[in-house]
C-alpha cells in the first residue's frame, strides 16, 4: 500500500530526529563541561593557602587571596539563614497545617510571585529599606536581601515535606489528646526534618552565589571587616569586581574564586539531591 | 478455511520472568477468535505479541514464530507489522489534541496519504464501519477526539485502527470499560467486521465470548490449554481446568 | 474541637497555646505577604520622583543622559527583549531536544546522568557564567563566531558591525545557556505526564519511534512546554550579572546583534551605586519597577501554562 519510497522517508525521518535530539544533548552537556574546564584549568593553578587566607594585596603586587571575601560571604549567609530560615518555615508550617483556605492560596502565590523576582530588585528594595536608614552599607543589609530570596525555598520545600507526613501520624496524636501546636512541634516538623534541611541547604546554595542583591547593600569591602553593621567583602562580588578590572592578577583571583565556589555550591546542591532526597523518596527522582 | 494467524511456540518474557510458554495457535481468518483467562494468565501479553506492541516495554522479549498472512512478523520491521495488524486497546485512547477526523486519518496520514478526497473517504468508510458515522458526522473536524462519550471514544478508536485497512483486529477487552449499550454495540460491530478481518478478542466476560466468537483459547498461567471452537469449550471442554474456570470454579 | 464549659485553668492555657502557635505561623504567612507588599510599595514610593519628572515619556523616550537629566528607558527594554529573545531561540530547540531525547529516546541508564548534568547547569551562579563568558565566549565571538556570522549571515542586515566579541550575541547565548536548565526539567516533567495509552495508540497504528513522539506526546504536552519557554523567558528578562559582564553596558537601540546593548538589570546594577543624584536614582528605581511588573506577569503567564498540564504543583506531582 504505502510506497516503497514512503517507507524509506519515514525510517530515515526517525533516525535524523533521534540523532538530532541526542546530538543536541550533546551539545547542553559539552557546554557544561566546557564550564567546568575552564574553572579547573584557569583556576586551580591559583589556589593556594594564600588564596584562603590573604586579602588582596595592592595593584601591582602578586598573591593575597580572597579570604575576606570568603569570611564576609559566611558572615552575611548566617544572617540570612537567621531571619529566612525560620520565616521560611514557619510561613511552610503555616500552610501545610492551616493553610487550606484563601489567606492559604494567597500566601502560596505569593511565594510563588517573591521567587521570580528578579534579584538585582530585591537588592534595590533592601537597600532602601536598610541601607538609607542605616545610612552605609553593611553586611547586615545584605543578610535581608538574601533572606528575602531564600523564604519562598525554603516555604515550599517545608510545606511539600509536611504534607508527605500522613495525616494518620497527626490524627494518631490528636486521638492521644496531644494539641496541635505539640503535635507540629514534636512529631510532624521531626518526621519532615531531613526533606526540610534538605530545602533549607539547597536555598542556601542558591543564595550563597547571589552577587546581584549584594551590589547596593554589602557593597564590598577591599580591607577586613568582621562588624556586620559595615559594608563588607563577600565572594561573588569580589569574583565580580576582579572580573571586569583590567588587572591579570586580579584575574587570576577571580577565576580561582570562582573554582571555589562552583565546588562549594555545585558539591552542595548535588549532595542534597542525590544523597537526602533519593534516599527520602526511595529513589523516585 | 484459511489461516490468519498462525502461532508457533510463541514464548514471552518479562525480565527473567517467563510470561508466555511456547504458545501453538492458528487462527481462522474471517472469523473471531477469543481469548479468555483468569487475571495474569497472559492472554493480554498475548495479543500484544501478535502485533509486537510487547516489546514496547523496555524489559520484555519474545520468542518463537508468528506468522500473519504468511509474513512471520520477527522478520520485518514492527512498523509494517503494526500497519497490517490494528488493535484496539481496553481504555479508549483517541488523541485528545486532534479532531474526530484527524483522529481516524491519523493512521493513514502517517503512512503518507496525503490527497485530501482518500482520506475524506477512507475517514467516512472507517467511520461507517465502527457505526459512529451517522453520530459524528455534522462535528468531523469541529469536535475533539476526547470530547465524545467513552463508547463513541471506543468506536473511533476502532475506526482509527480500521482506517489503514488492516488484515487482522486485535481487541483487548475493548468493552471492559464501557456500560452495557456501548458494549453491546461494539459485539454488533464485530459481527459486521468479521466478514471483512480477522479479529482476535481478549475477554474475561464469557458470555461475550461465545456470543462474538467462533473460536476460543483458553489461557492459564501463561499456557494454551484449550483451543476449539467455541460451542465445545463452553458446552464440553476437553481440559478438566478448562471446565473448572467455565464453571466459576475459579478466576 | 469541642469547647467544655468552665474549663479547668489548665485546659485554658493550652488552648491559648494552640491558638498562639497558630497565630506565629500565620505571622510568618502574613511577613510572606508583607515583603512582597513591602517591594512594591519601595518600588513605587522611590520612582515616584521619576514619574512626577518624565510620566509616560519614560518609556518611550531613548535617549539615556545622566548629565543632562534626561532619562528614557526604550534603550533598556530593547536590549532586554532582544537578548532574552535570542537567549530564547537558542535555548528552546536545546532544552526540547534534551527533554525529548531523556524521557523519550535514550538508554535506561544514562537518562539520569544526562537529566541531573542539566541540573546541574542550573547549580551554577550567575557571576561564574559572566566569568567563563568574558574570558571564553567573547575571544570565540570576536574571533570566530562574529566574522562568520558577518561573512554568511550578512545579508538579513543583522550582522553587522566591528566583531567586538561583546554585545546582544554573546549576551544572549550566555543567557541562553542559563534557561536551558529550567525549560528542559519542567518539559521532562511535562513530556512524562502524557499516559502511556496515548503512546501505544500511535505506536500500534504502525508509528516509528519519531511520529509517536510527533502525534501522541508532544502534541499532548504542547501547553505546558509553552509554559515551560514562558517560565525561561522570565527567568533570563530578570537576569543580571551575567549579562552585564558581556553585553558591553551601551545604552543604544542597534539592529545588528553584534552591537553593544543594554539591559534593564544590567544598567540598575552598573549605575544605582554610583548614582548622585536623587532623580537619577529614582529613575533606575522606576526601571526596577517595570523589570518587576514584567517578570512577574510572564512568571503568572507561565504558571498558569504548566499548572494546565500538571494540574498542580509540578514538583508535588514527582513526590507522587
Amino acid at each position: 500500500m504505502p510506497s516503497k519510497f514512503v517507507q524509506l522517508r519515514r525510517q530515515v525521518t526517525d533516525r535524523f530526529f533521534t540523532g538530532l535530539a541526542a546530538g543536541l544533548s550533546v551539545v547542553v552537556i559539552g557546554a557544561l563541561v566546557a564550564i567546568f574546564a575552564y574553572l579547573v584549568l584557569r583556576g586551580a593553578g591559583s589556589l593556594n593557602w594564600a588564596f584562603f587566607t590573604q586579602i588582596q594585596k595592592p595593584v601591582g603586587e602578586s598573591g593575597g587571596g580572597m579570604a575576606n571575601g570568603i569570611v564576609g560571604s559566611i558572615m552575611i549567609l548566617v544572617i540570612a539563614s537567621c531571619m529566612g530560615v525560620p520565616l521560611g518555615i514557619g510561613a511552610g508550617v503555616y500552610l501545610a497545617e492551616f493553610g487550606r483556605g484563601r489567606l492559604g492560596r494567597l500566601v502560596r502565590f505569593t511565594a510563588d510571585v517573591l521567587n521570580g523576582v528578579p534579584s538585582i530588585v530585591i537588592g534595590m528594595v533592601a537597600w532602601g529599606l536598610v541601607v538609607v536608614q542605616q545610612k552605609h552599607f553593611s553586611a547586615f543589609a545584605g543578610g535581608v536581601a538574601l533572606a528575602i530570596m531564600m523564604i519562598p525555598t525554603v516555604t515550599r520545600a517545608t510545606e511539600e515535606m509536611l504534607l508527605l507526613v500522613p495525616q494518620s501520624v497527626r490524627e494518631a496524636a490528636f486521638g492521644l489528646g496531644i494539641p496541635q501546636w505539640r503535635t507540629t512541634l514534636s512529631i510532624t516538623l521531626p518526621s519532615a526534618r531531613a526533606g526540610i534541611l534538605t530545602g533549607v541547604m539547597l536555598a542556601f546554595a542558591r543564595i550563597a552565589g547571589e552577587t546581584a542583591p549584594l551590589l547596593f547593600t554589602a557593597f564590598g569591602n577591599q580591607f577586613w571587616n568582621l562588624s556586620p553593621g559595615q559594608p563588607i567583602a563577600a565572594m561573588p562580588l569580589q569574583i565580580y569586581t576582579y572580573a571586569l578590572s583590567p588587572y591579570d592578577e586580579w584575574h587570576r583571583q577571580a577565576w580561582a574564586g570562582a573554582l571555589v565556589l562552583v565546588l562549594l555550591i555545585v558539591g552542595t546542591t548535588t549532595l542534597v539531591r542525590f544523597v537526602f532526597l533519593r534516599r527520602m523518596l526511595g529513589g523516585a527522582r | 478455511m484459511a489461516t490468519a494467524v498462525e502461532v508457533r511456540d510463541l514464548k514471552a518474557w518479562f525480565g527473567k520472568t517467563e510470561a508466555l510458554h511456547g504458545i501453538n495457535m492458528s487462527v481462522e481468518s474471517n472469523h473471531a477468535t477469543a481469548v479468555i483467562g483468569p487475571s495474569g494468565c497472559g492472554k493480554s501479553t498475548f495479543i500484544r505479541c501478535l502485533n509486537r506492541m510487547h516489546e514496547t516495554n523496555p524489559e520484555a522479549k519474545a520468542e518463537g514464530e508468528v506468522r500473519i498472512g504468511g509474513m512471520d512478523v520477527y522478520d520485518v520491521p514492527a512498523v509494517d507489522v503494526r500497519r497490517r495488524v490494528g488493535m484496539v486497546f481496553q481504555k479508549p485512547n483517541p488523541f485528545p489534541t486532534m479532531s474526530i477526523y484527524d483522529n481516524v486519518a491519523a493512521g493513514l496520514k502517517l503512512n503518507g496519504t496525503r490527497n485530501r478526497t482518500t482520506l475524506d473517504d477512507c475517514v467516512e468508510r472507517s467511520l461507517q464501519q465502527a457505526a459512529l458515522w451517522e453520530e459524528v458526522k455534522d462535528v468531523l473536524k469541529k469536535k475533539s477526539g476526547a470530547s465524545l462519550s467513552g463508547g463513541q471514544q471506543q468506536r473511533l478508536c476502532i475506526a482509527r485502527a480500521l482506517a489503514v485497512n488492516p488484515e487482522v483486529l486485535l481487541m483487548d477487552e475493548p468493552a471492559s470499560a464501557l456500560d452495557p449499550i456501548s458494549t453491546a454495540k461494539i459485539e454488533d460491530l464485530i459481527f459486521e467486521l468479521k466478514q471483512k478481518l480477522t479479529i482476535v478478542i481478549v475477554t474475561h466476560n464469557m458470555q461475550q465470548a461465545s456470543r462474538v466468537a467462533e473460536y476460543t483459547g483458553f489461557f492459564l498461567m501463561g499456557n494454551l490449554v484449550e483451543f476449539d471452537k467455541t460451542e465445545k469449550i463452553f458446552t464440553n471442554p476437553s481440559d478438566k481446568r478448562t471446565e473448572d474456570y467455565i464453571t466459576g470454579r475459579f478466576g | 474541637m469541642t469547647t467544655a464549659r468552665k474549663a479547668p485553668a489548665w485546659y485554658r492555657t493550652v488552648f491559648n497555646l494552640d491558638n498562639g502557635f497558630r497565630g506565629l505561623m500565620t505571622l510568618a504567612a502574613l511577613c510572606v505577604l508583607g515583603i512582597v507588599g513591602l517591594i512594591v510599595s519601595e518600588l513605587m514610593q522611590r520612582s515616584s520622583l521619576a514619574w512626577h519628572a518624565f510620566g509616560l515619556k519614560f518609556f518611550v523616550g531613548s535617549q539615556w543622559d545622566p548629565v543632562s537629566g534626561s532619562f528614557g528607558a526604550v534603550p533598556f527594554l530593547y536590549g532586554t527583549l532582544v537578548s532574552s529573545l535570542i537567549a530564547l531561540v537558542i535555548a528552546v530547540p536545546l532544552a526540547v531536544a534534551v527533554a525529548v531525547f531523556v524521557t523519550e529516546m535514550c538508554p535506561k541508564p544514562l537518562r539520569k546522568p544526562i537529566a541531573y548534568s542539566t541540573e546541574l547547569l542550573a547549580a551554577i551562579p550567575s557571576v561564574i557564567y559572566g566569568l567563563w563568558a568574558m574570558f571564553v565566549l567573547v575571544p570565540l565571538f570576536r574571533v570566530y563566531v562574529e566574522p562568520w556570522c558577518m561573512k554568511y549571515l550578512g545579508w538579513s542586515g543583522l550582522f553587522e558591525g566591528p566583531p567586538f566579541g561583546i554585545g546582544m550575541l554573546t549576551a544572549g547565548t550566555v543567557l541562553a545557556i542559563m534557561i536551558i536548565p529550567i525549560i528542559s526539567s519542567i518539559t521532562r516533567e511535562v513530556l512524562s505526564v502524557v499516559p502511556q495509552h496515548q503512546r501505544e495508540a500511535a505506536l500500534a497504528l504502525g508509528a516509528t519511534r519519531w511520529e509517536m513522539i510527533r502525534v501522541a506526546v508532544l502534541s499532548n504536552a504542547r501547553a505546558g512546554i509553552v509554559g515551560a519557554i514562558i517560565l525561561g523567558l522570565g527567568r533570563a528578562l530578570g537576569e543580571t550579572i551575567a549579562v552585564t559582564m558581556v553585553i558591553g553596558n551601551t545604552p543604544q537601540l542597534a539592529k545588528s546583534l553584534l552591537a553593544p546593548g543594554y539591559t534593564m538589570a544590567s544598567v540598575i546594577a552598573n549605575e544605582f551605586a554610583e548614582a548622585p543624584d536623587d532623580l537619577y536614582r529614582s529613575a533606575l528605581m522606576e526601571v526596577g519597577l517595570a523589570l518587576f511588573l514584567v517578570t512577574i506577569l510572564v512568571n503568572i503567564l507561565a504558571g498558569l501554562m504548566v499548572w494546565t498540564v500538571t494540574r498542580g504543583n509540578p514538583a508535588r506531582s514527582h513526590a507522587q
